[in-house]
């Protein structure tokens, strides 16, 4: 093992000289480094995220120095770039995936001095904390919408892997189209997949075969959207306003705004009142909201929807409120009962209605 | 009725990428050489495709752009393995590399980006016709394109001098040479041809199918592509067909889950590598029967000695 | 006029100049590259070619992403000498992680020098079984091998994201999926105390040694040698070519699925969905670049690690989108192959006036 030292220590030396002008830039400003998982064009998630980088350098500009990876893989190289950037003197890295999770923690551990922050994760430390949005509240008021729309009473999903996150979401679309509409069916289709244009289309068009006339997605590409638009049907938009792709499909859209939460975090660190947190904001934190209404939507639905979201928003309502029995009919929630966080963050099966069995 | 006819059009469409794909691949393979390339050539299609369309707002440009641009990553291709001899496999992976990497870089400012919808054809009375009509009459100009290309390409094979001599060069490219025909010429030919096929199908998934541009959005469907060649045993039309079985299980699966089939759906996806497998094991059994076998040259490199 | 003559005997200088002519003419692409995208090209090819050479850390992660590439390169190669293709080792790769994996959870929490050692046999069988199919499929029924090996990466894919799902599935974890931390005696030992590098990249060097061994000196060796090159010569010299397919793919099915259960228990330390990042692939270029042979491997996999680690490094400090990295792999991968005609052909300037007297 010492070999490998010494060895280790020639490369080291003789490279040294190479690199010498590199570290020594910017010492003063604040460095915020993001990790994404996916390339920042997907216009979906990683997008997103990379839309509060710029919100954060526009806000702070002089004062910040922002830096990011894209397409860095959940698999062994997370621990390595997030060590990269620690090391290059990030002051605050933003880790945007579940799957850095664990890498996050380790890292962690090694730089207490750097702070950390993991997008829907649940492990934290003194210096990480997690934090997520509350996407159900949204796809609930956004499954009122589509109730009401829906001419053939048919909703389509499609669906990637069967996380919490979009087990919740499925069941929150079909309890808000449920509300107003009873004989709404719930059509699922999962790709397998995150991001596969060609794919996410195919389902599209099955479930549009099938009868469905409003699309909702949890997959990151625009091309369900897209086929809304050509079949002329309607669609649900996911993560960023998707108005482009579907001008007279889209009915409104589940805009992740990571803007504010991003720039008060940076605030906060910078001004050394930052605090490890578990933060899962809702409509009313500003983290989700929504693009301006399709004009097709008949005033009294879009009231309807602006009710039910200043409900939520207000914490006068809780999408997951008994009585509710899960789809093989176990009661889940007494009447009233409000469903707990810890539940819902693990949620693995469907509430009774929707169809289909959950993938194991 | 109209369900049969919404998934066999929709199975149609699907598939046509790959048909494009893979009947380039066949004419590249048969002239003896081996290009795993096709993801690059694709992906590089469906954004020159895509940005052609978008800056000049011409359906036709933006395909011929496709074709030309994957025809160029093939010449990038023949250069390296027919005039300075390298690895076909080495450089075909590299090729895909380069091509997924290049249109990453170059696409950044068109995903987000829209063109309208490809036009359908409209053949006066054939269109009209009940059930027919729907169901081969209404696809748009391209799938009609796709398969004038497989029967061109058999009758290729089949009917003309030239293929019989590309035929001659890919199983045996020293017999070729020594009579007289240039098989760097001709699989230069091919090999662009194929460049060209690939980069039409990539615009296919750009222009038609999705329609739009993100990167890495071929996903896979050149190794698909090269799948289906040795599945249809080197034959136009039995690539052809393997590429609409394929596109045919993906889209039954994801029927059949509306349908709510209770078959965990990552298992489903698993169905057309299987079957493909499958197929191939049966055909593979009739190839030895019947002496259809992969051009014998298939990959190796050709110097001629003088 | 250019003229390409093939040499008698291959160039002994130019089999270690092209490597080196190949990077330079890399740099220098990269240069205009780089100066074409607005970067300072002189920074930018530090990041990418001496930055991951300049501390222990980045050593350490050198190590970590070469050691599966060099062992499944090592593995490929000897199939490659021989005309058997594998173009699945991806698949085998997965197949090892989960098998080892198993027997890691399976003693989860238990204490015992002879958990590791189970685990790599796991992985090492696991990877073996499935290149096994292909291998029966080639020699039973004549059946592309190839082709049957690329599926079975899909399949190997999809059937991961199940079990992580599903049976090998956290039951802390919150209902994401992936597995258990391992427990620390099924995780492999370190090769230093900062960093990651891990007792992984030692074997692959033994297994270098091993392979170079068996290739000079031994039978086999030189029975794979005449079989590839031509398939009659093989039968003549009287050895089946059944057995020579079905040693190859057991050999590097096993390296790859040793590989694989080395990753997942090394850097990342658990199962997850995202464990394959391609390493199958990878070491197709990887054993080419080295000329399928065994040191030529070694180093190749240590330059496409070197590149992959300086794409991170380039994106984190520079801002260079990741597809760059690509981009730059396959420029230097088409110069290495390029230039490789120097060792068997010379190039020679002929003068137009003087045509070649002998014509074809």
């Amino acid at each position: 093992m010492k070999r490998w030292r010494l060895l280790a220590w020639g490369i080291v030396a003789l490279c040294a000289g190479f690199s010498l002008n590199i570290s020594a830039q910017a010492a003063d400003k604040f460095k915020v480094g993001f990790v994404y998982v996916g390339p920042v064009g997907d216009h979906g998630w990683s997008y997103q995220h990379h839309e509060g980088l710029k919100a954060v350098q526009k806000a702070f500009g002089d004062k910040v120095e922002t830096t990011y990876a894209e397409s860095v893989s959940e698999g062994p190289d997370a621990e390595r770039v997030i060590t990269q950037m620690a090391q290059k003197g990030a002051d605050l890295i933003f880790a945007t995936s579940f799957g850095y999770m664990n890498p996050v923690i380790k890292v962690a551990k090694r730089f207490p001095k750097v702070k950390f922050e993991h997008a829907t994760g649940f492990k934290r430390a003194k210096n990480v904390s997690t934090y997520n949005v509350r996407f159900y509240e949204g796809r609930y008021a956004a499954g009122i919408v589509a109730g009401r729309m829906t001419k053939t009473n048919t909703l389509g999903y499609i669906a990637s892997f069967p996380i919490p996150e979009v087990v919740m979401g499925i069941n929150a679309t079909y309890l808000g189209a449920k509300s107003v509409n009873p004989n709404i069916k719930l059509k699922i289709v999962w790709v397998s997949s995150w991001f596969d244009p060609g794919k996410e289309t195919a389902a599209a068009k099955a479930l549009r075969d099938q009868g469905v006339d409003v699309m909702f997605q949890h997959t990151d590409s625009a091309a369900p959207m897209k086929l809304a638009q050509q079949e002329g049907i309607y669609a649900i938009g996911q993560a960023s306003d998707m108005h482009s792709f579907g001008p007279d499909a889209q009915l409104t859209s589940l805009i992740d705004s990571w803007n504010p939460y991003y720039i008060k975090r940076v605030k906060e660190a910078m001004e050394g009142t930052w605090k490890s947190e578990d933060v899962w904001g809702g409509i009313n934190s500003g983290m989700l909201s929504f693009p301006e209404m399709n004009k097709v939507v008949p005033a009294e639905v879009a009231a309807e929807f602006k009710t039910t979201v200043d409900a939520i928003s207000a914490g006068k309502f809780h999408p997951f409120t008994g009585p509710l029995k899960k789809q093989d009919g176990t009661p889940f929630l007494a009447d009233g009962e409000v469903i707990t966080d810890g539940v819902l963050a693990s949620m693995n099966f469907y509430i009774e209605g929707v169809e289909g069995s959950l993938p194991k | 009725m109209e369900l049969f006819t919404s998934i066999f059009v929709g199975i149609i469409i699907a598939a046509t990428p790959l048909v494009f794909a893979a009947i380039g691949e066949v004419v590249v393979e048969r002239s003896g050489v081996l290009n795993l390339g096709v993801e690059g050539m694709i992906i590089i299609g469906a954004l020159a495709g895509f940005a052609f369309t978008v800056e000049t707002g011409s359906f036709s440009l933006g395909v011929i752009a496709s074709m030309v641009a994957g025809a160029a990553m093939a010449f990038l291709f023949a250069v390296l393995t027919q005039s300075l001899m390298t690895n076909q496999v080495a450089t075909g992976l590299a090729l895909t590399m380069f091509g997924l990497g290049l249109s990453a870089l170059l696409g950044q400012g068109y995903s987000g980006k829209s063109v309208p919808t490809f036009p359908k054809v409209d053949i006066p009375y054939l269109s009209d016709l009940p059930f027919i009509g729907d169901l081969f009459f209404k696809f748009d100009i391209l799938v009609y394109l796709s398969i004038a290309l497989v029967i061109g390409v058999l009758w290729f094979f089949e009917k003309t001098r030239t293929g019989l001599t590309v035929r001659a060069i890919g199983d045996n490219h020293h017999a070729a040479h020594s009579i007289g025909y240039s098989v760097k010429k001709y699989r230069y030919l091919t090999i662009m041809f194929g460049g060209a096929c690939a980069g039409i199908g990539g615009a296919y998934l750009s222009l038609v199918l999705t329609p739009l541009w993100v990167e890495n959005m071929s996903s896979g469907r050149g190794w698909i592509a090269l799948a289906l060649v040795v599945f249809g045993a080197w034959q136009p039309v039995r690539a052809m067909l393997g590429a609409y079985l394929f596109g045919g299980i993906t889209i039954l699966q994801l029927h059949s889950q509306g349908f709510g089939i209770t078959i965990d759906p990552q298992l489903l996806s698993m169905l057309p590598y299987l079957a493909t497998i499958v197929v191939l094991v049966l055909i593979s059994r009739e190839t030895v029967k019947s002496k259809m076998r992969s051009p014998a040259c298939l990959g190796t490199p050709f110097y001629a000695s003088q | 006029m250019l003229k390409i003559e093939q040499r008698t005997e291959p160039s002994k200088v130019m089999l270690y100049a092209t490597p080196l002519l190949a990077l330079i003419l890399t740099i220098l692409s990269g240069f205009f590259l780089f100066t074409l995208m607005g970067k300072d090209p002189l920074q930018a090819t530090k990041m990418f070619f001496f930055e991951p050479l300049t501390s222990f850390y980045n050593i350490s992660e050198l190590m970590v992403k070469a050691a599966p590439l060099i062992l499944i390169g090592l593995g490929l190669s000897a199939g490659f000498k021989a005309g058997v293709w594998n173009i699945g080792a991806e698949g085998q790769f997965t197949i090892g992680a989960i098998a080892g994996s198993a027997v890691a959870l399976y003693f989860y929490e238990m204490e015992g020098f002879y958990i590791l050692p189970l685990m790599c046999l796991a992985g090492m069988l696991g990877g073996m079984a499935w290149a096994a199919i292909p291998a029966l499929l080639r020699t039973r029924f004549n059946t592309n091998e190839i082709l049957v090996s690329l599926m079975l990466v899909y399949v190997s894919t999809l059937l991961l994201n199940v079990l992580v799902h599903g049976p090998m599935k956290d039951p802390e974890g919150m209902n994401f999926p992936q597995s258990r931390l391992f427990s620390d005696s099924a995780l492999l030992p370190l090769l230093m105390e900062d960093g990651r590098a891990h007792i992984g990249f030692v074997v692959a060097l033994i297994f270098v040694g091993i392979a170079w061994v068996i290739q000079e000196r031994h039978i086999i060796g030189f029975q794979i040698k005449v079989s590839g090159q031509a398939d009659g010569a093989a039968k003549y010299a009287g050895f089946s070519s059944k057995k020579l397919v079905w040693m190859t793919f057991l050999f590097s099915g096993g390296l790859a699925g040793l590989a694989g259960i080395f990753e997942a228990a090394g850097p990342v330390g658990q199962l997850v969905p995202a464990l394959p990042v391609g390493y199958g692939f990878t070491a197709i270029i990887v054993a080419f670049l080295g000329r399928l042979n065994p040191v030529g491997i070694l180093l190749g996999g240590l330059l496409m690690a070197l590149t992959y680690i300086g794409g991170e490094n380039a994106q984190i400090s520079l801002n260079l989108p990741s597809a760059t990295t690509s981009v730059f792999q396959g420029l230097l991968l088409f110069f290495l192959l390029a230039t490789d005609i120097l060792i068997n052909y010379q190039i020679k300037w002929l003068s137009v006036a003087k045509p070649s007297v002998k014509s074809n």
